[in-house]
C-alpha cells in the first residue's frame, strides 16, 4: 500500500527535476551557472495559470492531443517496476499495453501538430514518425530479449529479472539491449545526438516543431509529459544497468533516486559533448539500436 | 568470471560496429584504440590467477595496440591533413549492415564448431571471426591509405582474440611476433601515407592504379 502511494507520489513529483539535472550538467559543461535545479517545476506552475489562445483552424483534437500524451504515458507508467518494487499492475503481455501506450501518445501529439494546418508543425509529425517507425523494433527486439531471459510476458518480472540473479550466458546480451535501450531513450526523450530539445531551428528540431502552436496550461502538460516520459525509459534502463537492492525499502527508494539523478547527469554529459547529428544521420544510429538488440536475440538464441 | 568475459567481448563487437559506421579516422583510430586495451585485459580474465606469460601478454598488448600504434597513426593523420574516410566504396550504413551480418553470421557459424568443454560458453571464437570479417569489411571499402592500415589493425585484434583460446599451450612467442610484424607494418605504412600525400597530395590508394611518369 505505502509502495503504492509512493510510486505515484514519484510519477507525479520527480520528472520535472530530471530536465532541471540534465539543464545544470549541461550548464556546468558550458562553464555557466544555469537555471536552478527546480527551474522546471516553476516553469510548469507558471504555464499552469496562464491563459490559451487557440487558433481558429483547430479542432478538438488540438486540446485532445496534450491531454490524451499525458494520460497515456502515466498509464505507462502504472506498468513499469520502479527501482526494487513491483509494478501498480501487472498482467500477462502488459508490455505491449507499455510500448502502445508510448505510440498512442506519439499518435495524438503529432495529430494535434497536423491538426494546426501548418505546414511547418507537419514536417515536424513526418520526423517524429519516421524515426519513431525505426526505433520501435530496437525496442521489440530488448522486449524479446527479456522475455525470453525470464521466460515471463509481463514487464513486471522482464524488468526485475536483472536484480534476481542470472543464467550464464544473459550477460552478454544484457549488455547490447541497454547499449541499444539507451539510444532508443535519447531518441525518444528527444536528446542530442538525435533532437536537441533547446533550439528552434526550422531545419533542425523535431519534437519542439510539433507543439509550437500550444500555449499556457496545454504546454505545461506537454513539457510535464516529455519528463514523465524520460523518468519511465529512464527507470526501465536503470533495470538493465543497475539492478541494484539492498531489500530494505528505505534504502532503496533513495537508492533508486540516486541512481536516476546520476543517469541524468550522464545524459547531461553525453548531450554536452557529442553533437546533434545531421537528420540524415539519425537513421544510421536508430539502425545500429535495431542492429545492437537484434544481435542480443540472436545472441541469445543460438 | 566468463560472464564479465562475454560481457568484454560483447563490447568489443559493439566497437567493430561503430569503427564501420564513423567516417572520421581519428575517431576510428581512438575506438580501434580503445578495442586493443580492451583486449589487453582479456589474457587476465582467462584463468583464475594469471601467471607470468599472461601479465607479459596483457602489458604488451595494452602499451601497443592502445598506446604505440594509435600515436603512429595519429601522427601520420596529422602530417597527410586528413580528417574523413569522404567516399568509401560502399555507404557507413551498408557497412555496417554488413558488419552485424558478418558477426550473426560468426555467431551461428561457430555454434558448429567442435570445442573445447572449458571453452563451449565463451564468445571467444565467434568474436575472433566476427572482428576478423570486419577487418576484412574495413580493409576491402576504405579507400584512404590509413583507414585500410586500420582495418589491418581489426583484422590483427581478431587474430588476437583467436590466439587466447590457445593460451596455454604456445602462443606468447608466436604473439610477439605477429605484434612486432603488426607494429613494422604500421609503421611502414605510416611513413608511405607521409610519402603519397607529398607526391599526389591525397592518399586515395584507388590513384595508385595509374603510373606517373
Amino acid at each position: 500500500m505505502i509502495e503504492t502511494a509512493i510510486h505515484i507520489l514519484l510519477l507525479a513529483l520527480f520528472p520535472p527535476l530530471l530536465l532541471g539535472v540534465i539543464n545544470k550538467t549541461k550548464a556546468v559543461f558550458a562553464g555557466r551557472v544555469g537555471p536552478p535545479v527546480l527551474q522546471s517545476y516553476l516553469d510548469i506552475a507558471k504555464l499552469l495559470r496562464k491563459g490559451m489562445v487557440l487558433s481558429s483552424t483547430t479542432t478538438w483534437i488540438f486540446v485532445a492531443g496534450p491531454l490524451v500524451t499525458l494520460s497515456a504515458i502515466a498509464g505507462a507508467g502504472l506498468l513499469i517496476p520502479i527501482g526494487a518494487f513491483p509494478a501498480i499492475l501487472a498482467f500477462k503481455g502488459d508490455f505491449l499495453l507499455f510500448a502502445y501506450l508510448f505510440a498512442l501518445a506519439r499518435f495524438f501529439t503529432t495529430s494535434a501538430a497536423l491538426d494546426t494546418g501548418s505546414s511547418f508543425e507537419g514536417m515536424g509529425a513526418a520526423r517524429e514518425v519516421t524515426f519513431s517507425v525505426l526505433s520501435e523494433p530496437a525496442l521489440f527486439f530488448a522486449f524479446l530479449v527479456l522475455a525470453r531471459i525470464s521466460s515471463s510476458l509481463s514487464l513486471d518480472s522482464m524488468l526485475r529479472v536483472p536484480a534476481l540473479g542470472l543464467a550464464v550466458g544473459t550477460t552478454a546480451p544484457l549488455v547490447l539491449i541497454a547499449l541499444g535501450f539507451f539510444v532508443v531513450l535519447l531518441a525518444e526523450t528527444c536528446r542530442i545526438p538525435v533532437d536537441d530539445p533547446a533550439t528552434h531551428l526550422e531545419l533542425t528540431m523535431i519534437h519542439e516543431v510539433m507543439v509550437l502552436d500550444h500555449c499556457g496550461p496545454l504546454f505545461g502538460v506537454i513539457l510535464y509529459s516529455a519528463a514523465l516520459k524520460l523518468f519511465l525509459l529512464g527507470a526501465f534502463f536503470l533495470h538493465l544497468v543497475a539492478p541494484y537492492s539492498t531489500g530494505n525499502p528505505l534504502i532503496d527508494w533513495p537508492l533508486f533516486a540516486a541512481e536516476m539523478l546520476a543517469l541524468c547527469v550522464v545524459i547531461g554529459v553525453v548531450e554536452s559533448i557529442t553533437a546533434r547529428l545531421r537528420m540524415r544521420r539519425v537513421p544510421y544510429l536508430l539502425v545500429s539500436a535495431i542492429l545492437l538488440c537484434g544481435s542480443a536475440f540472436i545472441l541469445l538464441v543460438r | 568470471m566468463m560472464d564479465l568475459l562475454n560481457a568484454l567481448l560483447v563490447i568489443i563487437l559493439v566497437m567493430n560496429l561503430f569503427s564501420l559506421g564513423t567516417s572520421r579516422i581519428l575517431s576510428v583510430i581512438r575506438i580501434v584504440a580503445a578495442q586493443g586495451v580492451l583486449l589487453g585485459i582479456i589474457p587476465l580474465l582467462l584463468r583464475e590467477r594469471p601467471g607470468f606469460p599472461e601479465l607479459v601478454a596483457a602489458a604488451v598488448a595494452i602499451v601497443l595496440k592502445g598506446i604505440v600504434i594509435p600515436g603512429v597513426m595519429t601522427r601520420a593523420l596529422r602530417d597527410a591533413q586528413i580528417k574523413k574516410e569522404v567516399t568509401p566504396l560502399i555507404g557507413l550504413l551498408p557497412s555496417i549492415i554488413l558488419g552485424a551480418l558478418a558477426t550473426t553470421l560468426a555467431l551461428l557459424f561457430s555454434n558448429s564448431l567442435a570445442m573445447a568443454p572449458s571453452q563451449g560458453g565463451t564468445l571467444i571464437v565467434p568474436a575472433a571471426f566476427a572482428t576478423i570479417l570486419v577487418g576484412f569489411i574495413i580493409l576491402t571499402t576504405r579507400v584512404k591509405a590509413i583507414s585500410q592500415a586500420v582495418g589491418y589493425l581489426v583484422l590483427e585484434n581478431g587474430i588476437f582474440i583467436f590466439g587466447l583460446l590457445l593460451v596455454d599451450a604456445m602462443p606468447l612467442v608466436v604473439e610477439m611476433g605477429v605484434l612486432l610484424d603488426l607494429f613494422v607494418g604500421i609503421f611502414v605504412i605510416a611513413i608511405i601515407v607521409k610519402h603519397i600525400n607529398r607526391a599526389f597530395s591525397s592518399t586515395d590508394t584507388d590513384r595508385l592504379v595509374s603510373l606517373k611518369e
